[in-house]
């Protein structure tokens, strides 16, 4: 039986990238990574800065997403995204400006501790990037 | 009857606006097919955030602690209207007829003695509604600077709506907007999109049991925010789509419109020289009879 399982991902503008013979997907979810093999139970979270690696049998595709939702149900797997990018396609200036934006934000007086973490998060990844 | 110099004028003036409308079918053409993509393409987004919104709000347990953007404030007492129209005009019906649906409703939150505020998104909506309800609008946002609906830009008025609804500036929030059937139907829609109808849109009655992760209320207070952003882009990308299908079927008619009236009036000119020239015939003939 084969071992493979269908993806998605779709950000408002249009479906940005999609794969039908997934072996295994890993996730920045909110709680830690978290690995999705397939036959996974159904399961709905929400990302936090981080990368997806997709693994397929011929080839491994990695992005970085800002946020998200991610729903798994019979072996389709999506993720709503509003910020994603390939990493093929991220050079290191792009990455620079990420991360000037994210020390920016982080900067601002007045947020709370939960998106202060999270633009921590953000620029933890993007360091680790370079 | 107007002089040979005059309709020849009329004629070429008329042609030249001619030229004008033609080649602005033309552009909204090419726009529109670009528009409806994106329109069509930003579907699966809004509809899987509508799936899992479903999901999570039948998953909870604990409705009287619900997050406020999906349950309300439990009263009804103001409105806030968002009206999405265009920023340029020329496109027929199309901002008149949100306008139209926006105002009667309007009509009827005032008259039912609720207080009403309107944010206009477009600047023709703007002009429009403030002579009649200008003292309630509070907020326009125009995005005349760019080009084609960003997401971007629907996340500030997401953002600039649920700042308002933290404040309980308002109760209810709905919005205005074109919904692109073809090029020749735009219907305008209203939607309430806080609090939000789930029961509304309970087609795919299957709800799956899930995993959450963190638990569903968080999932939902982070969700619903996101999701009032994603309603605002779908209305915007609907209603670009819809203003270009809307101006391309005006402008087609407008050329139309000027060759049947290129058409007559040549009719016209062809009569008054024919006319000119009998008369000329007639003065040299009945001169040569004389002598």
């Amino acid at each position: 039986m084969s071992e493979e399982f269908k993806i998605e991902i779709v950000n408002p503008e249009k479906s940005f990238f999609s794969k039908d013979d997934v072996i295994e997907t890993v996730i920045p979810a909110f709680e830690g990574e978290m690995g999705i093999l397939k036959d996974h139970i159904s399961i709905i979270s929400f990302l936090k800065p981080g990368i997806i690696t997709i693994r397929s049998k011929s080839s491994e595709e990695k992005f970085y997403v800002e946020d998200g939702i991610v729903e798994f149900k019979n072996n389709n797997l999506s993720v709503l995204t509003s910020s994603i990018y390939n990493l093929k396609e991220l050079d290191k200036v792009m990455v620079q400006d990420l991360i000037k934006l994210a020390e920016e934000d982080a900067s601002k007086s007045g947020i709370s501790d939960q998106s202060k973490y999270l633009f921590d998060q953000k620029i933890e990844v993007l360091r680790n990037l370079n | 009857m107007a002089s040979l110099d005059d309709l020849k004028k009329r004629i070429s003036s008329v042609k030249s606006t001619q030229k004008i409308t033609k080649a602005m079918k033309m552009v909204a053409a090419a726009k529109l097919k670009r528009a409806q993509e994106s329109a069509e393409k930003g579907r699966p987004y809004s509809q899987k955030m509508n799936n899992v919104i479903l999901n999570l709000s039948s998953g909870i347990s604990d409705k009287d602690n619900a997050p406020k953007l999906l349950s309300g404030t439990g009263k009804e007492q103001i409105h806030l209207c968002v009206v999405m129209t265009s920023d340029r005009g020329l496109c027929g019906g199309f901002n008149a007829n949100i306008i139209k649906k926006a105002k009667s409703y309007f009509l009827k939150i005032v008259s039912e003695g609720k207080e009403l505020k309107i944010i206009t998104v477009g600047s023709k909506g703007n002009d429009q509604l403030k002579r009649t309800f200008g003292d309630k609008i509070i907020e326009n946002i125009s995005f005349k600077n760019s080009k084609n609906a960003s997401y971007f830009d629907a996340e500030k008025v997401g953002k600039s709506i649920i700042e308002k609804f933290e404040k309980e500036e308002f109760d209810i929030c709905t919005i205005f907007y074109n919904q692109f059937k073809n090029v020749i139907t735009q219907i305008p829609q209203s939607q309430q999109i806080i609090p939000l109808n789930v029961e509304n849109d309970n087609q795919n009655n299957v709800v799956d049991s899930y995993e959450f992760e963190p638990d569903e209320d968080e999932i939902l207070s982070n969700l619903l925010p996101k999701n009032i952003s994603t309603q605002i882009f779908k209305a915007m990308l609907e209603n670009s789509a819809s203003e270009q299908g809307a101006r391309m079927s005006a402008m087609d008619n407008a050329t139309r419109n000027a060759g049947e009236m290129v058409d007559k009036l040549t009719i016209e000119y062809n009569r008054s020289r024919q006319a000119a020239i009998t008369k000329e015939l007639i003065e040299i003939i009945s001169g040569a009879e004389s002598l």
